[in-house]
């Protein structure tokens, strides 16, 4: 027999799963297929109908549905359906109706059958459960670059070096000269938590704290080492080791597994670990003399950010640097502000608020930000002081690319620049009653973060929100209802035609559709459990431990959160490496087949999750 | 399938209704039968078609393509048969019979651009009568579907005159008729072609166009013979029924 369906074969040859199949198979799979014709509206598979072929989408649309009716699915061209029913006892179990007129190629069940055992990616995309075809995605995803998401522990060149308290800064000179080392470890005398640990004595203790002001050299290591001692776990990954010494600005940072030190890691151990990065621009961020130098700095933003991308790095590792670049630029900017307006009259604390406070920043990303202002602040004297600091700052945010806020929550509008008292009565005052107009800023004010000034304000009006919210169950269910506006776009699927606001009526929106109703979600949950954490996967962490969601969900939700921002991420990098200003809305044209399979996937999860939140605090 | 404009002759019938009179094709079937000469010819007769008023969903079908080195059924001659199998529901690939077959007389370049088959793709082919046996094995029963009848009946018919000296008939759907019963039933006005309005195209390709079916490369005989399948399949789904009778299609 010929297997002469050329035109068959093209289009297997360029549709996943086929992809995966050798010519041979192709050319089997075109010989023997079936081939019907549908008009729109009519019905193709009715629920518990026998079935023997697999339904391959040619052209045209289908949809797909529960058993109740529900719309489970939408498919054009490339989509399949049947499988479930073939791979479980021959009854339709979805039902499916044409959408358009639609052109199906069918292939039998044997064929099938031999085509799922004996080539196993293409039996993975096919795969039953979308759940695990969308795990696979992820796990292939992380595989492709294990450094960049290696634990911290990796980094670790030798045993850690210790020194007791008492020694002299003679011997611990010494120690460090032998071993080729700039730092040393201090255990306290008796067995202590962190493993003894009281303090760590680097080359800048020395040099800052012994020679210059004079010390005698048997002056004891305690006198001079640093005693606020940071460190991470030896699985957290290699970029949280990071962020936390850009954070706090370390040199040096002890890895400990339980109640061992493993070492340290030094910040050039990281340098070399990932040589061009995000380091660098933060740095340049601190060392810019005016704001025309600050704007000059946008490129380098662009271009870390495309190599993070390139560099196959998570989105938790892009977010977390965006973020910690989008805090240097307020950092600097309010350096910048303070040098030119002078010293500031009453004490204050500048805020970020949104997706920088989670660490979740991307490229494309708008201004939020606030004040928190001294209880002692006169608005008599004070005021004409904060305003123009503010102003300046936000002012030179947008500037820099961070574009101001549609929504006015910016420490420029007064609003939101109020005394410490005045946060607090309001925080309590939105969390007792919530009204509608509060939650509109909600997902926004209920993730912040100090960047400036009295960091403590800060923490102080996390912890009443914390504390305030988990009690008041009226609030939980109203910010679950909020979470809820935004739902998935599940007909995204059929030719994008979902996204009906207007001018870009032919893209999905990647930030309004998918990550912020995420991230709405998680934060429900996470102030339903107390979690203290603000980023969402460290939120998932806490709520997937207060074991609240059913068996699987959370999981799950990981991998869609991963899934969505990175389709997220690469779209934006895909337009800047075209010279495009960036954008959220993200083109049919620009995803892959399989790419759309696991976005659909992952829009599912989201959409299944919101259903729970709705059951459980609504 | 050579894309032809619509003979002049072209069904000019309302929508819905044949354009003449189609034989009874069990009858004629019956008749030629007795005819025919040729055991092969004399077999696919005796096996005869189903009646006239048989419901579409319900009729053996065959889609039909044939490639040939020109236009003229006289002179020129056959270079490939694409069959594929098919009813209402589903059109079957499995069993589907492609042969290119070496032509008598000369092969002209210019159809050798439009069909690709080539002289010494054809020197080892078979001549017609080699497989004639296994080519009316397959059309017996069944009910041809062909996009333009000019073709296939007439080049057929010339083929075997030239070969064992008798001719054949055989029943045809034609989904090129059937899109000019819906779209040539009456000329445009001269308004209509002072605007510049032009008469639809009932070419395969634009039919199928106009049913949403995807764009198919063109002349090869097994991939227009699906083609072809595919233009039948949408067209009685939205213009008939599954219990439409034959012969209110068949011509």
């Amino acid at each position: 027999m010929h297997a002469e369906q050329l035109e068959i074969i093209d289009f297997l040859r360029r549709t996943s799963p086929f992809t995966e199949l050798p010519d041979e198979a192709l050319a089997e799979v075109a010989g023997q297929v079936e081939v019907a014709y549908y008009k729109a509206g009519s019905p193709i598979l009715s629920f518990a109908e026998e079935i023997h072929h697999w339904y391959l989408i040619r052209s045209g649309a289908v949809e797909v549905f529960r058993r109740n009716g529900e719309l489970y699915n939408r498919l054009s061209e490339g989509g399949f359906f049947g499988e479930f029913g073939l791979l479980r006892n021959n009854r339709v179990r979805f039902p499916v109706t044409a959408l358009e007129d639609t052109l199906v190629y069918l292939i039998a069940e044997p064929l099938f059958n031999r085509l799922f055992e004996a080539h196993e990616r293409f039996a993975d995309l096919v795969e039953v459960e979308d759940q695990t075809r969308l795990r696979h995605a992820v796990e292939r995803q992380k595989d492709a670059n294990p450094l960049l998401n290696a634990p911290a522990e990796t980094l670790i060149g030798r045993p850690p070096l210790c020194l007791t308290a008492d020694a002299s800064a003679r011997t611990a000179a010494q120690r460090m000269s032998e071993e080729g080392a700039s730092s040393l470890l201090i255990r306290g005398p008796g067995a202590d938590d962190r493993a003894g640990l009281v303090g760590i004595l680097t080359d800048r203790d020395l040099r800052d704290r012994l020679l210059a002001p004079g010390l005698p050299y048997d002056t004891p290591v305690s006198q001079i080492m640093s005693t606020d001692l940071h460190w991470v776990r030896h699985s957290e990954f290699v970029f949280e080791a990071m962020l936390l010494m850009l954070r706090h600005n370390l040199h040096h940072l002890p890895v400990l597994k339980r109640d061992q030190v493993l070492g340290v890691i030094a910040l050039s151990d990281i340098i070399r670990h990932e040589s061009q990065n995000s380091l660098f621009v933060v740095r340049s961020i601190y060392q810019a003399q005016s704001l025309e130098e600050l704007v000059a700095l946008r490129q380098d933003v662009r271009a870390s950010f495309s190599r993070m991308v390139n560099e196959d790095a998570n989105s938790r590792m892009i977010g977390g640097a965006m973020a910690m670049i989008g805090r240097s630029f307020k950092q600097r900017l309010l350096e910048l502000g303070e040098e030119k307006l002078g010293e500031p009259p009453v004490p204050y604390c500048f805020l970020a608020l949104g997706s920088m406070a989670r660490e979740e920043q991307l490229i494309v990303t708008d201004q939020d930000n606030a004040m928190i202002l001294d209880n002692r602040y006169d608005a008599s004297l004070h005021e004409g002081y904060f305003r123009d600091l503010a102003e300046f700052v936000c002012d030179g945010l947008a500037a820099c690319g961070y574009s101001y806020c549609s929504g006015k929550i910016m420490a420029s509008n007064p609003q939101w620049r109020q005394p410490l008292r005045v946060w607090e009565e309001n925080f309590s005052q939105w969390i007792e009653q919530p009204t509608a107009e509060f939650l509109l800023h909600s997902s926004i004010f209920f993730d912040l973060e100090g960047v400036w000034g009295n960091l403590h304000w800060a923490d102080m009006l996390n912890q009443l929100i914390r504390r305030k919210a988990r009690q008041n169950r009226r609030f939980l269910a109203a910010m679950a209802r909020n979470a809820l506006h935004r739902t998935p776009p599940l007909g995204f699927f059929k030719g994008f035609v979902m996204e009906t606001d207007g001018q870009h009526s032919h893209s999905i929106n990647m930030k309004r559709r998918g990550t912020a109703p995420l991230a709405d979600l998680l934060r429900v949950h996470g102030l339903s459990v107390g979690s203290q954490a603000r980023n969402s996967f460290e939120r998932l962490r806490d709520v997937i431990d207060a074991n609240i969601l059913p068996p699987g969900r959370g999981p799950d939700l990981r991998d869609a959160l991963e899934l969505i921002s990175m389709v997220r991420i690469r779209h934006q990098a895909l337009d800047l490496e075209a010279g495009r200003e960036p954008d959220n809305r993200v083109e049919p044209d620009n995803l892959s087949d399989f790419e759309r399979k696991n976005l659909k996937d992952a829009f599912q999860i989201l959409s299944n999750a919101q259903k729970f939140l709705r059951y459980r605090y609504a | 399938m050579l894309y032809l404009k619509p003979k002049s002759e072209a069904p000019q019938a309302p929508e819905g209704q044949a354009v003449s009179q189609p034989p009874d094709w069990p009858e004629r079937l019956a008749e030629l039968a007795e005819q025919a000469r040729h055991p092969a010819l004399q077999a696919y007769y005796r096996a005869g078609c189903v009646a006239a008023d048989t419901p579409l969903e319900a009729a053996p079908l065959l889609a039909m393509d044939f490639e040939t080195t020109g236009m003229d059924p006289a002179k020129d001659d056959i270079v490939s048969i694409g069959l594929l199998p098919m009813s209402l529901r589903r059109i079957r690939c499995a069993e589907a019979s492609h042969w290119l077959i070496r032509p008598r007389g000369r092969l002209h370049e210019d159809s050798v651009v439009i069909h690709r088959i080539t002289h010494s793709a054809l020197h080892r082919a078979p001549d017609l009568l080699e497989i004639l046996e296994p080519l009316l094995e397959q059309m017996q029963g069944r009910i041809g579907v062909v996009h333009h009848r000019g073709m296939e009946r007439a080049f057929l018919d010339a083929a075997l005159r030239q070969r064992i000296g008798e001719g054949i008939s055989f029943p045809l759907i034609d989904t090129m008729e059937l899109e000019a019963r819906l779209h040539r039933n009456k000329p445009l006005g001269l308004w209509q072609r002072l605007r510049g309005q032009r008469p639809v195209s009932i070419r395969l390709g634009q039919s199928r166009a106009r049913y949403h079916l995807p764009f198919y490369r063109p002349h090869h005989a097994l991939t227009d013979a699906l083609a072809c399948a595919e233009l039948l399949q949408a067209q009685v789904a939205h213009r008939f029924s599954a219990n439409t009778p034959l012969h209110e299609l068949w011509c």
